[in-house]
């Protein structure tokens, strides 16, 4: 049995309904994995939401989970983006201490560095947006340590595949085709 | 047309032929009861009040697997929905088709911690096929329309739907809509279009099942393993019974699959798992092709998954595609309804011998049982199975006489078997037991029950008694949790905690104060003539029967062995 944990990163199309995300949600805790990160939003059709998830397991894991989620009438699809072939972004505020002009003058340069943007200022503080992966949000956050976060808030990775493929673009895939006659309303 | 909706719901019920409902009302289900009055609904559904609303909940569930169809159970809110959690993950566990209304508080007073409010849709979302909260009167009858769809389509299973108490009372639109029709309408349709395919006629991969065949081409030991899946499949089991016979291999059994295969049938060699019988269980080690056909490998059945079949292509058929893969790693599968995989199997299943192989596996027989005056369980239920032609619906409970009940009485078609294989319920049987006999008149129910069980739901014996169902409820009275003792006796060094039932009530005593005939039992002869006595006293009976304490139930594999390592045999 394959138990090295990784991280993986999963895509899922749900119906925008209440309670869809406890729905998907629990079947993570179900299995005892907590959930790295998690980013809910509608699609281009608002009664669609679409799941960005964030999970550290293993392989044989993160299949079951996906098994299970297909099951759910309020799912439409789940796709299990590779990172090669995907990109994968978040949004973290960081509200960072700022009471002299060095310090504010020192964060913005940072920021700049960082293609940050400064997003609110005050007498006392400084606030910043940045948008990325993980090492990078996570080098910008070690140096702005320094002069005291106030504050810090991540919107969870959303992602999406490389090149023309799609998580509709599912035509001919067996397992998919497998699970609809599951499904099935006779 | 408007109308009030509740009046929607009964509506809808008729739209799906419904006649029968067991429930039990309250504050919040209160204008749904009423239409069975102010609109006359009763004389077109009838409502089975029992006494508590598990009772309710198992006897829907009894007469959604004696019948096939759609179970439907009514309660209220609160404590009215929370006393049928147990029922539903019940008919979950089992894949029993139940539709489950409970009204909330209304509107206004959701999320208020008011009277009798509880999150029933939140709690009943693990062990539901798909759950509701209505809060719109015009999204009634299309919800309630979804809700029967999904509880009969693919791997059957419960669906609740709450209802919010101002929208029973309320008006609103309602168009009747032949059942044929539902598909094309509302929920249904959007549910359908968002799926990659025409999902109305789904048919099993051709190349999957030019595979099995050419698997099977190649085998020397073929064994099947039937489980509920083919129980569940409408029409299956003629085509199952087709390919067994043409395959001319041995077919072992889960407990859900207890029917599939007549139980005296020549290829058949009983269970398969912790209380498998000699001949599957030595057999699954050995065989080199096991086709498990609507079975999901629980650890009742594969106790130690790596070693399970491990000499063996193992080939899953099952509707279920989350069930491929989960419990024991396969080597082919098949994804599609038992009876269509089992259908095109069937076209160009070439007739097999394997004749030799049988031999091997049948050479195997049981130990023999002892014959000395006191009374033993095999000979109740031999007794039972003599006396109803082996035709009786059989509702169970939970534990040794469970695993009696499916080792000695021969079934011989699907719904004979009631029992909760799956969530182990005890107290399942009694209401199980009722909603059988609501759904199949005419027939012999008889419940068979331990002491412990008996207890847990015996209160239904009033329901029992008040609509005169002639149910024939079998005591194996030990005088103890029969099943944990046995545990207790062979791995805990026979340290009986608190399971000794050295207890009331007397069972005779309390049959005669629900108005039904009592027996007592100590030989067989006694057995046999209360059996009789109480299939022809046309109303509800209780035989207690007295067994020894420590009978056990044999074979026995310990949970987390392979098989074939027998604790006990």
């Amino acid at each position: 049995m394959n138990t090295i944990v990784k991280r993986h990163t999963l895509s899922v199309l749900v119906e925008n309904t209440a309670g869809v995300l406890s729905q998907v949600s629990r079947l993570f805790s179900r299995k005892g994995y907590n959930i790295e990160s998690l980013a809910v939003g509608t699609t281009d059709d608002p009664a669609v939401s679409r799941i960005t998830i964030e999970v550290m397991c293993g392989e044989q894991q993160i299949g079951q989970i996906i098994n299970q989620l297909r099951k759910q009438f309020s799912v439409y699809s789940v796709r299990l983006l590779p990172p090669e072939q995907s990109i994968r972004r978040e949004l973290v505020l960081i509200k960072v201490k700022a009471e002299s002009r060095e310090v504010r003058n020192e964060v913005i340069q940072i920021a700049n560095i960082f293609r940050a943007s400064i997003i609110d200022v005050s007498t006392q503080s400084l606030t910043l947006a940045i948008i990325g992966q993980e090492s990078k949000d996570d080098a910008l956050e070690k140096l702005l340590a320094e002069f005291g976060i106030l504050e810090l808030v991540r919107t969870g990775m959303v992602a999406l595949e490389r090149g023309e493929a799609t998580i509709r673009n599912n035509s001919g895939n067996k397992v998919r085709e497998e699970f609809d006659l599951g499904k099935n309303i006779l | 047309m408007l109308m009030r909706g509740s009046q929607i719901v009964m509506e809808c019920l008729l739209e799906q032929g419904v006649d029968t409902v067991f429930g039990y009302p309250g504050g919040t289900i209160l204008n749904i009861y009423d239409e069975f009055e102010l609109h006359g609904y009763s004389q077109k559904i009838h409502h089975y009040l029992t006494s508590h609303e598990q009772g309710a909940s198992h006897a829907a569930d009894g007469y959604a697997r004696s019948t096939g169809r759609v179970g439907v159970c009514f309660a209220t809110s609160g404590p009215g929905a929370t006393n049928l959690v147990t029922g539903i993950a019940t008919a979950y566990y089992d894949s029993s088709p139940v539709v489950f209304i409970t009204c909330n508080v209304s509107e206004n007073l959701i999320g208020k911690d008011s009277f009798q409010e509880v999150d029933i849709t939140g709690i009943t979302m693990p062990i539901t096929k798909c759950n509701f909260l209505v809060k719109d009167v015009n999204e009634l009858a299309d919800v309630i329309r979804e809700a029967f769809a999904i509880a009969r389509s693919g791997r059957p299973g419960p669906v609740l739907v709450d209802i919010a108490k101002n929208i029973t009372a309320i008006q609103g639109q309602y168009e009747y809509l032949p059942l044929a029709e539902h598909p094309n309408h509302g929920r249904l349709a959007t549910l359908l279009r968002r799926s990659n395919r025409d999902l109305k006629s789904p048919e099993p991969n051709r190349g999957d099942i030019d595979k099995l065949l050419e698997l099977i081409a190649q085998s020397q030991r073929p064994m099947v393993l039937v489980g509920g899946g083919v129980i569940r499949s409408k029409g299956a089991v003629p085509e199952f019974r087709r390919f067994i016979e043409t395959l001319d291999a041995p077919v072992g059994s889960t407990i859900m699959g207890g029917g599939a295969c007549p139980g005296n049938h020549p290829l058949f060699t009983g269970m398969v798992g912790m209380h498998g019988s000699h001949a599957s269980n030595m057999a699954t080690a050995e065989c080199d092709l096991l086709i498990a056909i609507g079975c999901r490998f629980s650890d009742r059945v594969a106790t130690d998954p790596p070693s399970f079949a491990q000499n063996a292509k193992i080939v899953h058929i099952d509707i279920d595609r989350a069930e491929i893969d989960k419990n024991v790693q396969t080597y082919h599968h098949i994804i599609g309804d038992a009876r269509r995989v089992l259908e095109l199997l069937n076209e160009k299943l070439p007739q097999h011998d394997f004749s030799a192989w049988r031999a091997q596996v049948f050479a195997r027989k049981e130990l023999p049982h002892k014959k000395d005056g006191i009374l033993h369980p095999h000979e109740i239920l031999e007794t039972v199975s003599a006396l109803t032609n082996g035709d009786a619906i059989i509702a169970t409970d939970v534990g040794q006489h469970q695993m009696w009940s499916c080792q000695y009485y021969h079934f011989s078609r699907p719904g004979q078997l009631l029992t909760s294989g799956g969530f182990g319920t005890m107290g399942f049987g009694l209401g199980a037991a009722m909603g059988a006999t609501a759904g199949n008149p005419g027939k012999v129910v008889v419940h068979c029950t331990g002491d412990g069980c008996f207890r847990m739901n015996c209160h239904e014996l009033a329901t029992v008694e008040h609509y005169r169902f002639p149910i024939i409820t079998i005591i194996f009275d030990n005088r103890t949790l029969g099943m944990v003792r046995q545990w207790q006796n062979l791995i805990y060094d026979k340290r009986f905690s608190q399971t000794t039932l050295d207890r009331g009530p007397d069972f005779v005593k309390l049959a005669e104060a629900y108005g039904l005939k009592g027996f007592r039992v100590k030989t067989q002869a006694e057995f046999e003539d209360a059996f009789r006595q109480a299939l022809a006293a046309g109303c509800g009976c209780v035989i207690d029967c007295a067994i020894d304490m420590d009978a056990m139930v044999h074979p026995m594999v310990s949970g987390g062995s392979p098989v074939t390592e027998f604790l006990l045999h």
